[in-house]
């Protein structure tokens, strides 16, 4: 049953992996404005801007140009960036790293604020705690992460400037890392002083990306919480003997775990979809702030690459949800 | 219904307070020639980044300051009212009306018409919203109605994947048996008996997109794609604002807390709105 959920969901997958890529080609193409213009010298003849096109095969009919763009994608191949003049896989790649780092470490934060303060909440069900955490929980859900990146600015960023606010690393540094996961490097090569410099400058813009995932999972979480420590089972555990808090750790949570996964997953491709704006806003050298750059400058084919990764990421998350959601439900690994 | 009709009603203070904050700004924005102290495009390099008024430096007259062109920061934020609330009800009701009619076909009468709108929402959940958004205004080109069609594009799927589900579920109810029996047709049934009981769900997801499209204009303009670059918007002063942070905080901090005020009272505007409706809820 698992196998066929599995090759179910890996071919709606390629489905909209392919609408995705549909979608951009056409959305990209009805742009007016020439990007090969913006490339050249004013003054340059129609002889070369011809040639160019030819050169990047916009001189080809849509669909011609679709088929050919999309064979070289099979192949690995994304075409060259106008803009870098560069592979715009190798740019991709390049940047990808910076951007999974920074939502990782967003959904790590995410977790360690949200949990606590579900099992806070359910412990305190009904008292002036309980009513706290869910005023907070509803400010920091409708407040998005773009808001929250400015207000953090001005606090830790002015105010009181304890982080950094722009940039990746400090540039001054001499980085002897040969991935682009620097802060995975930074660790595995037990270099902390660039391990913490690293984490100065991503715990603004992570935080800013992780507020309002705390607030789901603070919420849902202490929900399902709720809920369950009215059952037996519960009741039972706590005749035994157990405290409130040992009962929520040791029975709720192992039970509550399973709808807030589901949760998690889909909130984290949105997340993920934050990372746009909010590395704009703190000059984060990754994917995001580099796709601005792209729309900016016309540059097709790297924008076509980026979107596809964002979107070849986010089917990937939701496809890991639903198998781990498989795997550990009970109900259905035995169905 | 009946039965909810007669419990008292409680005077729910979220809901008036985050109502009266609204409709404030949407009347500044509306009399904004009346109500602006200065004009919000005028520029005098004598006065630039004067600081609010309890601040030692202010001048009489500039409440809460000017930017670094000398621009009057309380006038460009009534100003920047208009285009937040002209994009926000706009872009929010074409994406209901657009999401709303997939979301209620689609859930009503499933097969092939919920395979092909599950798809496509498929496919635009696969985009990260705010570049699918950069991506289209810069493709349709800077301006007010390129902002409201980018955002009724993106997020007409926030409506559609609601009341799908939503009118799914009310579809295999017995009223909506019983009125096919009494000889409704189904288009009848859907617009007579489902939208009424799925209509207090839209209304606060309606309030919710008035929120967001706020924000992704502010983003838009963040970005310097929205609008022209004349016209005063929030996201355009927070831009400013965040190149000027360390020698004048007033330039970004009072668009910001007007952004972060309309976009939590458009929230709690529609969860009020949604209790009041809600017999369930109240």
């Amino acid at each position: 049953m698992i196998l066929q959920r599995t090759l179910t969901r890996l071919l709606t997958m390629i489905a909209t992996l392919f609408g995705v890529a549909v979608v951009v080609f056409v959305v990209i193409r009805i742009a007016p404005g020439d990007p090969i213009a913006m490339m050249l010298p004013p003054g340059a003849s129609q002889a070369d801007i011809d040639r160019l096109r030819a050169l990047y095969g916009l001189d080809k009919s849509l669909i011609e140009q679709f088929v050919i763009w999309l064979s070289g994608v099979v192949h690995g191949d994304f075409g060259t960036s106008i803009s870098l003049r560069q592979n715009v896989l190798g740019l991709v790649l390049g940047r990808l790293p910076a951007t999974l780092e920074l939502s990782i470490f967003a959904l790590l934060i995410a977790l360690a604020i949200g949990l606590p303060l579900a099992v806070l909440g359910a412990r305190e069900r009904g008292t002036a705690v309980e009513a706290g955490i869910d005023v907070a929980n509803g400010v920091a859900l409708s407040i998005p992460d773009f808001l929250w990146g400015l207000v953090l600015i001005l606090l830790f960023g002015v105010l009181m400037p304890v982080f950094e606010i722009s940039g990746r690393v400090s540039p001054q540094l001499d980085l002897p890392f040969t991935t682009n996961f620097y802060l995975f490097e930074s660790i595995v090569r037990l270099r902390f002083d660039l391990t913490a410099n690293l984490l100065g400058h991503m715990f603004m813009p992570a935080l800013a990306l992780a507020l309002p995932l705390a607030a789901i999972i603070a919420q849902l979480l202490k929900q399902s919480l709720k809920e369950l420590l009215t059952l037996d089972y519960m009741v039972l555990a706590r005749v035994k003997g157990f405290s409130e808090t040992q009962v929520i750790l040791r029975e709720g949570l192992k039970n509550a775990a399973l709808p807030t996964l589901t949760l998690v997953g889909v909130q984290f491709t949105f997340l993920i979809g934050g990372t746009v704006i909010v590395e704009r806003l703190f000059s984060y050298e990754g994917l995001g702030n580099m796709a601005i750059d792209a729309v900016v400058n016309r540059d097709l084919p790297l924008i076509q690459g980026i979107v596809l990764v964002f979107a070849l990421l986010f089917v990937v998350i939701n496809l890991a949800v639903d198998m781990a959601y498989a795997l550990l439900n009970p109900r259905l690994r035995h169905g | 219904m009946v039965e909810a009709r007669q419990l008292p009603r409680r005077a729910n203070p979220r809901l008036w307070l985050a109502g009266g904050w609204l409709l404030a700004v949407l009347m500044a924005a509306i009399f904004a020639p009346l109500v602006a102290p200065h004009d919000p495009l005028a520029q005098d390099l004598m006065l630039e980044r004067l600081p609010p008024f309890w601040v030692t430096g202010a001048e009489p007259g500039y409440w809460l300051g000017t930017d670094s062109l000398g621009r009057d920061l309380l006038s460009r934020l009534i100003y920047g009212g208009r285009i937040a609330f002209a994009v926000a009800f706009a872009a929010a009701i074409a994406a209901c009306l657009t999401g709303s009619a997939l979301g209620l076909v689609a859930g009503y009468f499933g097969g092939w018409a919920d395979r092909i709108v599950s798809r496509i929402v498929d496919i635009w959940m696969a985009f990260p919203p705010v570049l699918f958004a950069i991506l289209l205004v810069a493709v349709l080109g800077t301006g007010l109605s390129s902002v409201i069609i980018a955002i009724a594009v993106i997020d007409w799927t926030r409506f559609c994947r609601v009341v799908r589900a939503e009118a799914m579920s009310q579809a295999r109810m017995d009223y909506v048996e019983n009125a096919r029996i009494a000889g409704f047709s189904r288009i009848d049934v859907m617009l007579r008996e489902v939208l009424p009981n799925v209509l207090p769900t839209i209304v606060a997801l309606l309030s919710l997109e008035m929120g967001i499209a706020v924000i992704v204009e502010a983003i838009l303009s963040f970005v310097n794609l929205s609008i022209s670059t004349d016209d005063p918007t929030w996201g355009g002063m927070i831009a400013e604002g965040r190149l000027s942070i360390h020698q004048a905080w007033w330039v970004l901090v009072f668009p910001l807390i007007m952004l972060i005020l309309t976009v939590l009272s458009f929230s709690q505007f529609g969860e009020g709105l949604k209790s009041r409706f809600d017999p369930v809820l109240r």
